[in-house]
């Protein structure tokens, strides 16, 4: 009796638990679907005062316009979002990874000193630090400038700290027939342990690059002149000023997302997978 | 510094925003992650759904709060829903009084934050032995004891991370505020945490560096003591697992 009851119950749950799930997704999904939906609307359905659930005309020449609206520096911005993103990326990964490589790996005195130093630097929030790095920036000239925006970036701690806590786990003996076949950590590294940690790497690559793109407040200190604009300050400034179409600003939003989304869409697992392994923090 | 009233303003309005931003995502991550961990059936899919709001801006989330779900027209999604049921349509973002701007700042910071969370909670809760539920099940507990004596302790050393980085995270809060808030390039002079606050010292008009540095320590000092306190608890917590 009480089996036959549990079961209904179960199934009485199952039902809740996947309403409840289907309405949740619902609502996250809803502001895409309005970002995409507002991409293709006129401007004049756009400030109707009905709601409209679909454009009632599809306006692509929003997309054609942006590109050749010479108010909105888009090519420019999203050339500069690639760069640093890019660089940034690759420039973290090699950095970070040989750091963690090497206070996982490589015995010396001060290697545990070296550690808790950069543990340490975990603890102040980078935001705080942002005024005294603006005026060293300032100080070296690179106001405006791709350097001052890539560079203060390649060195982050958390990433370090990961890496390390990943390589203690990977398999000693693996690296061992290595040093007996004569590579040194620095051949063991690049041709053993990093082809084989490639979801790892995946992962930070991806956080990398995201956490890059959509930076927001370092561009936006640094980057005073039009040239140097990502894309998210030209979004911004646009979107505060109100100085530009909406709906061409709905258009550029959504160019500025897709390529993250898809390929976040392609590395997520890499992601779950990382947080699973290693309980990988941050923001 | 501590007795400038704007200074302390802004620590007000941090932990105005914290007390909202902190347990609502606590919550809400870790209900979706229990709902997403007991699902069989495109469980991958509703995970990337909750997920997939990670990968976009502060900014972009800013655009459509502000111009689209809480822009003050009639046929913004809110004032829409409202005007289905009758009710009349909320300036959303225009008024200081009463404060609506906290609900669009906390909804767009949720929609950006939940999934990560929830990702970190999912990894927690794969980490729980199948044993401790099946004992569970033959004693005969279900439903909310099963989560209140088993869930939860066991996500003790997973919960204190995420309301440490939920803690640290709001504390840093800057691009929601700039983008939704600032209208015409100027920014309204309430509701400013601390870090829109240091901007506007330090690097709008003032350019007074040493104010804001010395906003800048004053504010490390207390993110380093809650960390240490936290870390204290972290630790406790891992001795008694």
């Amino acid at each position: 009796m009480a089996i036959v009851r549990s079961k209904r119950q179960t199934r009485i749950t199952g039902w809740a638990r996947y309403s409840a799930l289907v309405a949740a997704a619902l609502l996250f999904l809803v502001p895409f679907y309005l970002l995409v939906r507002s991409a293709f609307m006129r401007e004049q359905d756009l400030g109707s005062p009905d709601f409209h659930w679909l454009p009632p005309v599809w306006e692509t020449s929003n997309l054609t316009g942006l590109f050749d609206n010479p108010a909105i520096p888009m090519a420019r911005s999203l050339l500069n979002s690639g760069l640093i993103a890019v660089t940034q990326t690759i420039g973290v990964l090699v950095v970070s990874g040989l750091a963690g490589y090497g206070l996982a790996r490589i015995p010396y005195r001060w290697s545990n000193a070296v550690f808790y130093t950069i543990t340490a630097t975990l603890l102040i929030p980078a935001a705080v630090t942002f005024v005294p790095s603006f005026v060293l920036v300032s100080t070296l000239g690179w106001i405006s400038t791709l350097r001052g925006l890539i560079i203060p970036g390649l060195f982050q701690a958390l990433a370090t700290f990961l890496f390390r806590q990943f390589f203690l786990g990977f398999p000693k003996e693996i690296e061992e027939a290595a040093f007996i076949d004569g590579l040194g950590y620095w051949g063991t590294f690049w041709k053993i342990v990093v082809p084989n940690s490639f979801g790892f790497v995946a992962a930070i690559g991806t956080i990398t690059f995201i956490g890059s793109w959509n930076a927001f407040l370092w561009p936006l200190v640094i980057g005073r002149d039009q040239e140097s604009w990502t894309v998210q300050i030209a979004l911004s400034t646009f979107l505060t000023a109100q100085s530009v179409q909406v709906s061409q600003l709905f258009m550029a939003a959504l160019v500025a997302i897709v390529p993250l989304l898809l390929m976040f869409l392609f590395l997520q697992r890499w992601i779950v997978e990382g947080v699973e392994r290693t309980g990988i923090g941050g923001d | 510094m501590l007795r400038d009233p704007a200074f302390r303003s802004s620590l007000v309005t941090f932990l105005a925003f914290a007390v909202f931003i902190v347990p609502t995502t606590f919550v809400i991550s870790l209900g979706a992650a229990l709902l997403v961990a007991r699902t069989r059936v495109m469980q991958s899919f509703f995970r990337t759904v909750f997920f997939l709001p990670t990968a976009c801006s502060y900014v972009v989330a800013a655009l459509v709060w502000k111009m689209s779900i809480f822009s003050g027209i009639r046929s913004g999604l809110a004032n829409a829903v409202l005007g289905w049921f009758g009710a009349d349509s909320i300036p959303w973002l225009s008024l200081a009084d009463p404060p609506w701007y906290w609900l669009v700042i906390v909804t767009a910071r949720l929609w950006l934050q939940v999934g990560f969370y929830m990702i970190l909670f999912l990894a927690g809760i794969q980490r729980i032995s199948p044993t401790l539920y099946e004992a569970a099940a033959i004693d005969g507990a279900e439903g909310w004891k099963v989560f209140r004596h088993i869930t939860l302790p066991q996500l003790r050393a997973t919960s204190t991370a995420v309301l440490l980085l939920l803690l640290i995270n709001a504390f840093q809060a800057f691009d929601e505020f700039y983008n939704i808030l600032s209208t015409f390039g100027t920014y309204p002079p309430y509701a400013r945490p601390p870090l829109v606050y240091l901007y506007y010292t330090a690097l709008g008009s003032g350019q007074d560096f040493g104010h804001g540095s010395a906003g800048a320590v004053i504010l490390t000092l207390i993110i380093a003591i809650v960390a240490v306190v936290q870390g204290r608890i972290l630790r406790l917590g891992d001795r008694g697992d």
